[in-house]
């Protein structure tokens, strides 16, 4: 069997005296789509930011295409072609749409110590950041400031945000949070069309997403995980339903 | 830059025009202190410019911007004094100075956000002040008199008031033209970028302290230019340049003026050094009005001056 | 030996007197998120009330109990006319706002009391030496300081850890959004703060006025004094506050009397006694950077962002 992508082992992150996640081991398989599912506060949004860097492990190793990342800092594991999306729309508020995706794609540009040029004008990054909006149908929207622009748009954007970057592997954390129904049927037709290119790790509330979308279902809770299966074996799995699928009130939408 | 006809560019033309002709007006009239009075205010504006780019344009609240002010001085005071009067010496050490103590502080100083951020560059500053205060060769507490300002050999004579005014106009203008490709620039682009989202910047793979500090340093520099300006317009250098409340007057200037806008700065100073000359014309205590001014200019009118000429400040 | 004991409780006393002013400033800005860079004009204001109210009543201590009363009612009037209008604003702002203050008061000073400093005398009960240990004499003032001040610290300590105020004080630096999901008057638990601390900044200052002489600008360096002990002890924090005072009070005392002849042992005498004030003046920005460059929210970040 083919090397993993991506190899989680036994990682570990306290804050003071709460074990957010609990030595979690996890592989994701080149051009998977692996679900991350469980309650509010099992550590989610903790295990996204130590794979991107964000948050240091304090125990546990992560490898990302073979080579050992544990211990890089968050820009230098987007070089390598990890891209994130933030639960909370994280963008450039008082930028374009076009400027926030142009700057993801001049940080995958080499270096940015040029002093003189017209940044607004390099017809590389423009063209860069055009196609990544058309991929999200945001094209029409590219000279709106980002405040301007509906919720939903925004999620979009964060996804052509991390495509920019031309990732090999994007973890998306929840990118479904805050959007109606209309807008998370587009939200689920577009992941349907960027699993193809690219491996991605999805960390979402909204079930029927889930089910529909990914190959594997990891499931955290309180920090360990509990099962990792395929979509069906995780619906029959005991453990899983007590403490999870079952209740009725964890199927919200926002941590 | 659009020279679309509104009320910005109608002011910031006017502001560039009365500059480049106020020595005829003065020479005309006579009215020497105009002159000096605008050689100072120009000076200024180059620091607040420069204070600007950090600060507007990066978001790094740097309360110690005056401390360049006084390296920049002593630079050329310090040579001065030691017999060494060529400007093409004393210059590039003032440059050099600056940019190396921003260099230093900053490393430090960025490891922090937020008023400690604030508070550190404070303390660096207040540091500066008081070495400066300690260099009993160099006069201590009571600062340094310049004998003979930096000669540049028969290119330029900075004794003359008129020469060494166009000479500080020259820097400002191609201080601001150097920030204004800057923030253009795909640096600038990074930088800005911070001001609005430091954690997105680094989960798209920047890495933003490296960004930050060259930043810092560049602005430092510049302020350096304007300290050596400021030691020459003035023949002396003094502790006093990089008190604390002089880096609060240029942040003053700079919020005054509008952040983030490219000649706000400018505007910032001058109505803020008129108004300050106009009031202790008319009164002693021209501080009593001042204050309130402020006060009454945060509470009232966000955004600065540039703010008040309309149209969102650019990203 | 005396020198030593002399210069430990000078280093403590002033300690102290650094703590009254950084108490209000560090509850100030750790609750309302607010800078104040006119908690200077604060301790100056009550200095000069003091040196004002002693001559007119006649009684030292009456005197300075009309001054903290009188800074009181001033921390109050500022915060309800123009300060509490800036609350979640940008800290710049806040910048701005109270540096065109500081130069209001600065100028409103010395338009009252005039350019030249005042002096505020001590009563002749205050003035004598007291022994502390057999053969070691302090100024009964000083001790008096001490005394005062740690009372005062102990009081803002139970007030703080015991009463439903200090309940909502701790909530209030640790989280602010709880406060408002208490259902408080906010705004008047605000007022009261502002006014806490403007008070603790005139009772610094009317207390220091017999030592120094009552002068304008005298806010502005003990200001600075005071933000580096909030930034050291982490902001918000009462405790971290109480520590970085001592201790940035110690060694500025300490460093002001020893550095000299420290100093000449190492270098020539010359060279010593010319670098000796401004290595002691820098000695407590140079702890603060290294403080902050080693733990970049300060000693007792009071845990929030």
């Amino acid at each position: 069997m083919a090397e993993p992508l991506l190899r989680v082992e036994d990682l570990v992150c306290r804050f003071g005296g709460v074990t957010a996640t609990d030595h979690v081991s996890l592989d994701v398989n080149s051009g998977e789509l692996h679900a991350i599912i469980g309650p509010n506060g099992a550590g989610k949004t903790t295990l996204i930011s130590q794979l991107t860097g964000q948050l240091m492990s304090h125990s546990g190793t992560i490898s990302f295409a073979g080579q050992d990342i544990t211990r890089l800092p968050a820009h230098r594991r987007s070089r390598l072609g990890l891209a994130r999306s933030f639960q909370i729309t994280s963008l450039l508020p008082d930028f374009t749409a076009a400027d926030n995706v142009a700057m993801a794609a001049q940080a995958h540009d080499g270096h940015s110590f040029r002093f003189w040029g017209d940044a607004r004008k390099e017809k590389g990054l423009r063209d860069a950041a055009r196609s990544a909006l058309s991929r999200v149908g945001l094209e029409h929207r590219a000279d709106t400031v980002v405040s301007e622009l509906s919720h939903g748009e925004q999620r979009e954007l964060e996804l052509a945000v991390a495509l920019a970057t031309k990732p090999q592997l994007m973890l998306l954390d929840e990118p479904m949070a805050g959007l109606g129904a209309t807008e998370s049927a587009q939200m689920v037709k577009l992941l349907q069309e960027l699993r193809r290119e690219v491996t991605i790790v999805l960390v979402e509330h909204d079930m029927n997403a889930v089910f529909a979308l990914a190959d594997r279902i990891t499931v955290l809770v309180y920090g360990r995980v509990i099962a990792c299966d395929a979509p069906a074996a995780i619906r029959q799995h005991d453990e899983v339903k007590r403490a999870y699928l079952g209740d009725q009130h964890v199927v919200t939408r926002h941590d | 830059m659009k020279a679309s006809l509104n009320a910005r560019t109608i002011i910031v033309a006017l502001v560039v025009a009365g500059l480049l002709l106020l020595p005829v007006y003065t020479t005309l009239s006579g009215n020497v202190f105009g002159l000096t009075l605008f050689t100072r205010i120009i000076i200024y504006a180059l620091a607040a410019a420069s204070l600007n780019l950090i600060m507007g344009y990066g978001g790094m609240m740097s309360f110690g911007h005056a401390a360049y002010l006084g390296i920049g001085g002593y630079a050329v005071g310090i040579l001065a004094h030691e017999g060494i009067g060529s400007g093409f010496i004393q210059w590039p050490v003032a440059l050099a100075a600056s940019a190396l103590f921003a260099l230093v502080i900053g490393a430090l100083s960025l490891r922090t956000r937020g008023v400690y951020f604030i508070m550190i560059t404070l303390a660096f500053a207040q540091m500066a002040y008081y070495v400066a205060s300690g260099l009993a060769r160099y006069g201590g507490d009571d600062g340094l008199t310049i004998y003979k300002r930096s000669d540049f050999g028969g290119l330029i004579d900075l004794s003359n008031r008129v020469q060494f005014y166009y000479l500080c106009l020259g820097c400002l203008f191609g201080g601001i033209y150097l920030i204004w490709r800057i923030v253009n620039s795909r640096f600038g682009m990074v930088v800005q970028g911070l001001r609005s989202n430091e954690r997105r910047m680094q989960a798209i793979g920047f890495p933003v302290n490296r960004y930050k500090l060259v930043c810092f340093v560049i602005a430092g520099t510049i302020c350096g230019l304007a300290g050596a300006l400021l030691a020459n317009n003035t023949d002396f250098v003094s502790p006093a340049a990089m008190y604390w409340t002089r880096s609060g007057d240029l942040m003053v200037m700079v919020i005054l003026g509008g952040m983030g806008s490219l000649f706000g700065p400018v505007l910032g100073t001058i109505a803020f050094l008129l108004l300050e000359e106009a009031l202790s014309q008319f009164t002693e205590y021209w501080a009593l009005i001042m204050g309130p001014l402020l006060l009454l200019i945060v509470l009232f009118a966000r955004g600065g001056i540039d703010g008040m000429l309309g149209r969102a400040r650019r990203g | 030996m005396l020198l030593v004991v002399e210069q430990f409780l000078n280093g403590l006393q002033f300690g102290l007197l650094l703590f009254l002013l950084a108490a209000g400033l560090t509850l100030v800005f750790g609750i309302m998120d607010f800078v104040n860079l006119a908690h200077g004009s604060l301790y100056m204001m009550g200095a000069y009330f003091a040196a004002t109210f002693v001559v007119w009543t006649g009684s030292f201590v009456l005197g300075c109990v009309l001054a903290l009363g009188a800074t009181l009612l001033l921390g109050i009037l500022l915060e309800f006319v123009a300060l509490r209008h800036l609350y979640g604003r940008d800290h710049l702002d806040h910048v701005l706002a109270t540096f065109g203050l500081i130069l209001f008061f600065n100028d409103a000073v010395r338009l009252i009391w005039g350019p030249a400093g005042l002096a505020l005398p001590l009563p002749p009960w205050l003035t004598v030496p007291f022994q502390i240990m057999p053969g070691v004499y302090y100024p009964a003032y000083r001790l008096a300081i001490i005394v005062v001040a740690l009372l005062v610290a102990l009081l803002l300590y139970l007030v703080v850890m015991r009463t439903r105020i200090g309940m909502l004080i701790r909530a209030g630096a640790s989280n602010r959004e709880m406060i408002g999901a208490l259902g408080i008057n906010i705004k008047l638990l605000y007022t009261l703060v502002f006014g806490l601390g403007a008070a603790l900044a005139g009772l610094a200052g009317l207390m220091q006025a017999p030592i120094l002489t009552v002068q304008i600008g005298m806010g502005e360096n003990i200001l600075i004094l005071a933000f580096v002990i909030i930034v050291i002890g982490g902001i918000g924090s009462i405790r971290g506050a109480f520590l970085a005072a001592i201790f940035v009070g110690m060694i500025d005392t300490l460093g002001r009397a020893f550095l000299p002849d420290l100093l000449r042992q190492i270098l020539s005498s010359a060279a010593a006694s010319t670098a000796a004030p401004a290595l002691s003046s820098m000695l407590i920005y140079l702890l603060m950077a290294i403080v902050l460059v080693v733990r970049p929210e300060g000693l007792f970040p009071a845990g929030r962002r």
